[in-house]
């Protein structure tokens, strides 16, 4: 007789809007009732009141506020330049160091020239050479992939390491003091390259550029020509030769794009926050900016979301490790737990699972 | 669209090259050093006295310590060796003087910091420290916004030109501990000798740095002098790693410095990779920022560290008595900010107690100056590559002059005279080390800087 399993997974047809975030929301409630139980266990404190540090460590000041918001807008930029690529399945896992070349080209401006031009042409020189510089880096393993079908994966990846060393190399080189390691934060005194606050707030501009960065790649995604390519080259590349889609260009046209966007982010990094550059300029966000853009389903408006719900989680986190004298590293299991389950979510929305039914009735 | 592209990117062309040739004339100037170089001209220097001093808190029994809340900033946890030195001395003082003590973990050397430190004086803190040498820049950003709250800062080098009444650098003459570590190396190296496994020209130690940065060939120096005082045909290698914390790297270059012949090893890096590498290796190994001996019973030595509690306990007393914080502090053996821990007898030399117990009590007297000029010798000066290029020797290749980068800058110009009463007066213009001299027997196997 043939017994039928204790449960299989059937993919569901589709899913209504509000039963899929019932399961979201039920997932998150759940993530937090067990890093509670996992918190009380190995710390002995109140899960409630770490929950309450956590939201207080996000948004408890004005200026956490506005420091969230920048952390998000950095991740979500990082996020929307990963979008075009991930649309067209070109796993571009290089944003890491595509924002670090982008930085890195802003900074050696700032450094150079800050004393040479006046300060609207350093902005415009530090913004295209950010451009260029994460456009090349992206445009590397796209033409590689275009040519001789390589696996842009690891080529994008093995990309990162070489801007990190590359941005390595420099800081030391240009190191004050002397071997320091360190470059500083440039321009200091004359603040020549600092993108300048706007109503008071040092990073509002930075956060108007990612909105409209955001509306940008949305409508280009969604509403033109190329973003409609970029669709079918994803969905199969076959059905884009035969309908007369020039897949080359496409990929390399859009890793062009891909980097520009973290090249940009590199470009706001240094000019409108840090002003100065590092190997932790771009802080793992690269790496981030993956998972932000897959919770989201590649959808630029969604990113917003996924991108404010990480930054808080980490925000919150270190609010964590201050308030308790926690090692860091408990705050990483909490965000974790919550992150695991969110993923996890996902699942359920897209299968179904049918337990074995306890009915008598044989199938023969 | 296209021909909109195309546009752009003949302008970001043009633009570059427009950047370029802005850049030119200082791009050119890079290889016409080597014909400038021989008429390298020394730049005037300043001959001023020592501003470094190290004041203690008058007490430690505040009258107001509850209003008082101190933020610590720190740039990993307690796992890293460096990070945990400063945290332990935090929190003891903060205990002694009865103050609120708040702390932020890994925050990297980027606007974190600043971040870090603006959200600390939010929640009420009268004064914020900071750890790492690449939050300094940082540090000056929020003493600018804050002028009501202190801010204080180890190893950094900016204080004393910034003139902000409300920032300070501080640091410690850990030379002298890492000269009496030293000593615990060369009479180790004399009894390796005595007992014929070695010979005299074979004391060869190595070194497993960082950065070539000064504050590293400051430790490196400094340490070989000590060694030298008690052996003196020892030499030493050195090997950069370019990273304060890689454990694996540190581990290859102790291993390089093994293969290399180095009977001894000692390190400025803050992991344990070179400690466990000699203790499989059974090399001695002389640490630093705090004891081994649990991971490495057999090899380890001596350790010498920094003592941050005398400091913390004196920018709160001045903090809660509103009194100014001396702007470059630079901590003593005296105060109690540079020791050595336990020596492992087991692994010592014998006498090496006494030994460093005579040392340290001529340091503390002046009879004895660890960059004694007599006692070293520079051969190697050459302007073209910039090598000792700021020093003047005698004709017997002892040093008699140095132009000190005190007030640092991007060009790294000379500017103060730091050899006086015949010897290298390491940080006493300014609190963090500024001894950048390749001495004669020490080699370079590579260079991160």
């Amino acid at each position: 007789m043939h017994k039928e399993p204790l449960f299989h997974i059937v993919k569901r047809p589709a899913i209504e809007w509000y039963k899929s975030w019932a399961i979201r929301v039920l997932a998150v409630i759940l993530a937090l009732i067990l890093a509670g139980i996992v918190t009380l266990a190995l710390t002995g404190l109140n899960p409630l009141k770490v929950y309450a540090t956590m939201v207080d460590g996000a948004v408890g000041t004005t200026r956490r506020c506005w420091a969230l918001a920048q952390k998000t807008a950095m991740l979500l930029c990082i996020a929307l330049a990963l979008t075009p690529a991930f649309r067209m399945r070109f796993w571009n896992t290089g944003a890491e160091g595509q924002v670090l070349a982008g930085g890195m080209a802003a900074a050696a401006v700032m450094l150079k020239c800050g004393d040479l031009v006046p300060n609207w042409l350093l902005f415009i020189l530090m913004f295209l050479s950010a451009i260029v510089a994460g456009a090349i880096w992206g445009v590397i393993p796209a033409f590689f992939k275009a040519k001789w079908g390589t696996n842009e994966t690891l080529f994008t990846l093995m990309m990162n390491y070489i801007a990190i060393q590359i941005v390595g190399f420099f800081v030391l080189e240009w190191s004050v003091p002397k071997g320091s390691g360190q470059i500083g934060i440039i321009n200091q005194n004359s603040q020549a390259g600092w993108i300048p606050p706007l109503f008071g707030q040092a990073y509002l501009i930075n956060i108007i550029l990612v909105a409209l960065i955001t509306v940008f790649v949305y409508v280009y995604i969604r509403y033109t020509k190329h973003g409609y390519e970029i669709d079918v080259v994803g969905e199969s590349e076959r059905t884009a030769r035969y309908i007369g889609i020039d897949v080359k260009k496409v990929i390399i046209r859009t890793m062009i794009l891909s980097g520009a966007i973290c090249g940009i982010t590199g470009f706001l990094l240094v000019a409108g926050s840090d002003h100065t550059i590092t190997k932790d300029t771009a802080g793992g966000n690269g790496f981030t900016a993956i998972m932000v853009c897959w919770l989201a389903k590649f959808n630029p408006v969604w990113m917003i979301l996924t991108s404010l719900l990480i930054c808080f989680l980490q925000k919150g986190a270190g609010e964590i490790a201050t308030m308790f004298q926690l090692n860091l590293s408990f705050a990483d299991i909490i965000t974790g737990i919550i992150i695991f389950f969110i993923v996890g979510s996902e699942f359920f929305i897209n299968y179904r699972i049918i337990w074995r039914k306890k009915e008598k009735e044989d199938r023969k | 669209m296209k021909k909109f592209m195309s546009i752009l990117l003949a302008a970001v062309m043009v633009l570059s090259f427009a950047a370029c040739t802005a850049q030119a004339p200082a791009e050119t100037a890079a290889p016409a050093a080597e014909t400038e170089a021989a008429a390298y001209v020394r730049p005037e220097l300043k001959s001023i006295d020592p501003i470094c001093s190290a004041p203690l808190a008058e007490s430690k029994t505040l009258a107001n310590a509850k209003d008082i809340t101190v933020g610590f900033i720190y740039l990993h946890d307690e796992n890293s060796t460096y990070d945990r030195n400063f945290m332990d001395a935090a929190k003891a003082a903060c205990e002694v003087m009865g103050v609120n003590y708040l702390e932020k973990v890994g925050i990297p050397e980027t606007n974190e910091c600043y971040e870090a430190a603006a959200d600390l004086v939010d929640r009420g803190c009268d004064l914020v420290f900071a750890d790492s040498f690449g939050h300094e820049s940082f540090m000056v950003q929020a003493a600018k916004e804050f002028p009501d709250v202190e801010f204080c800062h180890a190893t950094g080098t900016m204080a004393h030109t910034e003139n902000l009444s409300n920032f300070h650098d501080a640091f410690a003459d850990i030379y002298q501990g890492r000269y009496l570590a030293g000593i615990a190396a060369g009479l180790k190296l004399n009894e390796m000798i005595a007992d014929g496994k070695i010979t005299a020209d074979q004391a060869k130690m190595g070194y497993v740095g960082a950065f070539t940065y000064a504050e590293v060939i400051s430790g490196y120096t400094s340490f070989y002098l000590g060694a030298k005082s008690v052996c003196p045909s020892v030499t030493m290698d050195v090997q950069f790693t370019g990273s304060w914390y890689d454990e694996a790297l540190e581990k290859e270059a102790a291993q390089t410095l093994l293969g290399r012949n180095c009977v001894l090893i000692s390190q400025h890096a803050d992991s344990m990779g070179a400690p466990t590498a000699c203790e499989t290796a059974g090399v001695p190994n002389v640490a630093y920022n705090g004891s081994t001996i649990a991971a490495c019973p057999n090899t380890f030595l001596v350790s010498s560290r920094i003592n941050w509690q005398p400091y913390f306990e004196y920018i709160i007393s001045c903090v809660a008595n509103k009194k100014p914080i001396v702007t470059d502090w630079c901590g003593t053996i005296q105060t109690g900010s540079v020791e050595l821990s336990e020596i492992n007898e087991k692994a010592c030399a014998p006498e090496t107690k006494k030994a460093i117990e005579e040392a340290a009590a001529k340091l503390k007297s002046g009879e004895l100056q660890v960059f004694d000029a007599s006692t070293f010798t520079v051969s190697n000066i050459d302007p073209a590559t910039f090598t000792n290029a700021n020093a003047v020797t005698d004709a017997s290749n002892k040093l008699t002059s140095y132009g000190g980068d005190v007030d640092t800058d991007a060009a790294y110009t000379a500017d103060t005279e730091v050899v006086k009463n015949g010897a290298f007066q390491e940080s006493a213009y300014r609190s963090a080390p500024y001894f950048d001299l390749k001495i004669d027997g020490i080699t370079l196997l590579n260079s991160a800087m």
